[in-house]
């Protein structure tokens, strides 16, 4: 069976400039990933978004990144490129 | 007010208060834009690098600078954003690492 390729996702603000790193690190690396800037939302869409976040980083902090199942919180070059290291990005 | 105007000021207000903005302007800039868009956006300038409650009085303690920027200068040598520095860390005498968020979990939006 095919490797399944690594989920990436990102839990950002849209004003942050972590933030702006941690998507701007992806793109440098030719990887697309899925981005929710979570200030631009609001009500019910905000909470539940919010649900996700605090799953995964109670302190509820930006970034939030997911890389399958590794959580890495603000921006942290060297242990995003491990942990896309040990991932599929292809 | 644009940007570089903020910067300007606050670069003067920095030097008053003994410390720096962050030698990286490229870095500083996006800040600087995100607190312009906080300020269009909630009336004052809330810190860009936490989900404001809209409400100035439950955002007061992080309208920047925050009231979190002179502990985290003392203990890391960078506010949570990186936008003030001190002279040390702007000098590279201080290892950058993450600014842990101090605001306390009973005041933040989760």
């Amino acid at each position: 069976m095919a490797p399944q390729k690594t989920k990436i996702k990102l839990y950002t603000l849209s004003t942050c400039s972590h933030c702006s790193r941690a998507k701007r690190f992806f793109k440098d690396c030719g990887i697309d990933v899925d981005f929710t800037d979570v200030d631009l939302l609001t009500g019910a869409e905000r909470e539940r978004i919010m649900d996700e976040v605090r799953k995964l980083n109670p302190d509820c902090s930006f970034p939030t990144i997911c890389i399958d199942d590794v959580i890495i919180v603000g921006f942290n070059e060297d242990k995003l490129k491990k942990a896309l290291d040990s991932h599929d990005t292809r | 007010m644009t940007p570089d105007k903020l910067y300007d000021i606050l670069a003067k207000y920095a030097g008053s208060q003994g410390i720096r903005l962050n030698k990286d302007r490229s870095f500083v800039m996006d800040i600087l834009q995100g607190l312009l868009t906080n300020e269009a956006r909630y009336g004052y300038r809330s810190c860009p690098c936490r989900l404001a409650w809209g409400v100035k009085e439950k955002d007061a303690d992080i309208i920047c600078p925050c009231v979190y920027r002179d502990p985290d200068i003392k203990e890391y040598g960078s506010c949570f954003c990186g936008l003030y520095v001190s002279a040390e860390w702007n000098e590279g005498k201080i290892p950058l690492q993450l600014v842990p968020e101090r605001r306390p979990k009973e005041k933040r939006m989760m």
